[in-house]
């Protein structure tokens, strides 16, 4: 599989990364080699093994529906460029 | 061709709010309202290094969604991450599920014209839901709250097997009612807790494939939904028989013009790039779990509309109003434990509490007052305490401020005057006063004894009783 330029162009768009014409190369050959890593793996004989769902073979964990306020919102606000009236203050969205 | 040469074809997302107490990946409350960001915690602000984990009645109220509408549940699932930017969403993706969710292959049975109709479910899954995007005062900013960030929602996709607005319209008022009954949401549509994505799309009536669709996002009231669906039916089939053809692409539907208008996607919306969040572990169902909610699902409406009418006597008309809604139901089943007088709770539901409903746009969930505050104004009726223009009153406040109506009645000197020797003072008052119509009923005019008794309830402000009027005003003028 060739990673097109077409390709780079659209996952920057997603990734709201703004890429330069002449970085496409480099982006392409980065992301080319990753793909041949994951084709090693997708290779791997892995018959008999069992199938997972992430690296963690832990299930249900779980946590009870009780509250727990957390009352701070100075603080969770303490980071953000600008507030108002104990909101996030960002530009203006339609 | 016509109209009538074509079909519509409509499926929906209905996504509900869960009424858990917390929210789905976080201890903070889900409770409707509260100043911005006061529901918040690091966790669904998405601050870098914090962890969800899952609340276990998300997942128990999801299967139980599941197992009301004829679901498979599934034995294993997961969740997953479904990336795009917008600021109400701060982690940049929304935790949901993808390709394993917690329920699939259910059905809802609706009612079209007296025949039984079933709609496919393809799958019910848990998300979670976004914040809310203010607007500044002076239109220079936006103001981000994430009060609603993390609340918990299922989201029921049906099959694309409604044909029509009003089978919309029956299978959501279905929908609502079940989530109602279960009790795993307060369907609270004025609060955003029940809403749907309507797709659209029209074909020949024998055509096999379907034809495109479009869809009209976060829809919240169902009058709108039935508006927009037959507004975009009428708009497709217009295009097409002009020879054009429908752009699959998403619609605004605008409620004051009535019209749907094409909203500026953005652009590779549908790239949502799902992959499972490696933050969370598998979830396990096992067949015990699974059994003991399908032990907990309460009594359904079907069975419920059976005993009211077997049990209750109740007409086949008004067992279908008061299973309408779970709240409707609860109340009359409540009040008429306490009065046994079901027909009068009926009654008194079908059309006064109704008629207060609508006028004050509230739905059966707002009702301020008890069953048992009910089930006693029907026993005041019936033991003649007070008349039913009475009660009317009494149950105007109880509207207004919910008490016993027994303490409203004395408070007010609402008491019926049952007093044979007063009723006779009136009686004989009232036949002093009108002598033209003594003169009519023994003329033979029976009808003027309607008018002396309206007379007499005039005088009385409605408190003398108004069968005790009847009988001695007969027995006076007779002698
Ligand atoms: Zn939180």
């Amino acid at each position: 599989m060739v990673v097109s330029k077409e390709e780079i162009m659209h996952i920057a768009k997603l990734a709201d990364l703004n890429i330069q014409e002449n970085e496409i190369d480099e982006y392409a050959k980065n992301l080319q080699d990753i793909l041949n890593f994951v084709d090693v793996l997708n290779n791997v004989n892995t018959d008999g093994v069992e199938e997972t769902m992430g690296v963690i073979s832990n299930s249900n964990v779980f946590r009870k529906d009780e509250i727990k306020e957390f009352a701070n919102r100075d603080v969770l606000l303490a980071n953000a460029p600008e507030q108002e009236d104990g909101m996030f203050k960002i530009p203006k969205v339609i | 061709m016509s109209r009538e040469d074509y079909e519509i074809v409509i499926g929906l997302e209905v996504h509900s709010e869960l009424s858990t107490k917390t929210k789905i990946f976080c201890s903070c409350p889900t409770e409707f309202g509260g100043e911005p960001n006061t529901h918040c915690c690091p966790v669904c602000m998405a601050m870098p290094g914090t962890l969800p984990v899952l609340n276990e009645k998300v997942v128990e109220y999801a299967i139980k969604a599941g197992l009301a509408t004829n679901c498979e549940i599934a034995s294993i699932s997961k969740n997953d991450r479904k990336n795009y930017f917008y600021p109400d969403l701060p982690k940049a993706y929304q935790i949901s599920q993808y390709d394993m969710p917690l329920c699939e292959h259910g059905y809802i049975e609706i009612e079209v014209n007296g025949e039984k109709k079933k709609i496919g479910l393809t799958r019910i899954h848990i998300e979670e839901d976004a914040g809310k995007l203010n607007h500044d005062d002076y239109g220079r900013g936006s103001l981000v709250d994430l009060n609603r960030a993390g609340v918990p929602l299922i989201e029921i996709v049906s099959e694309p097997d409604l044909r029509s607005s009003e089978e919309v319209d029956l299978y959501l008022k279905k929908l609502k009612s079940i989530l109602e009954y279960i009790e795993v949401s307060d369907c609270k549509m004025q609060e955003g807790s029940l809403r749907a994505d309507v797709n659209v799309s029209v074909r020949k009536k024998g055509q096999k494939e379907f034809g495109t669709r479009t869809e009209m996002k976060n829809m919240n009231s169902f009058r709108s939904i039935v508006r927009a669906i037959d507004y975009e039916a009428e708009r497709q089939i217009e295009v097409l028989e002009d020879g054009g053809k429908i752009d699959q692409e998403t619609l605004r539907w605008d409620d004051v013009s009535g019209k749907t208008f094409p909203m500026r996607d953005k652009e590779d919306a549908q790239d949502y790039r799902y992959f499972p969040d490696p933050d969370l572990v598998a979830i396990k169902i096992s067949e015990e779990m699974k059994e003991n909610i399908r032990k907990s699902l309460p009594e359904m409406p079907e069975s419920r509309k059976e005993r009211y009418i077997n049990e209750y006597k109740l007409p086949e008309y008004d067992s279908n109003i008061l299973i309408s809604s779970k709240y409707f139901s609860d109340l009359f089943e409540g009040a008429t434990k306490i009065c046994n007088n079901p027909k009068s709770v009926s009654n008194w539901i079908m059309t006064d509490i109704t008629k207060e409903l609508n006028e004050k746009e509230l739905e059966p969930s707002d009702i301020p007052f008890t069953a048992e505050e009910l089930g006693k104004l029907v026993v005041l009726i019936d033991k003649g305490t007070i008349s039913s223009s009475i009660a009317k009153k009494v149950l105007d406040e109880m509207f207004k401020e919910p008490r016993d109506p027994q303490k409203i009645i004395e408070e007010k000197g609402w008491v019926q005057i049952s007093d044979e020797g007063a009723i006779k003072e009136i009686v004989l008052k009232i036949i002093e006063a009108n002598p033209q119509s003594v003169a009519d009923f023994k003329a033979g005019k029976d009808k003027a004894v309607g008018f002396l008794v309206g007379q007499a309830m005039k005088e009385t402000k409605g408190k003398a009783n108004p069968q005790m009027l009847n009988k001695m005003f007969i027995e006076e003028l007779k002698k």
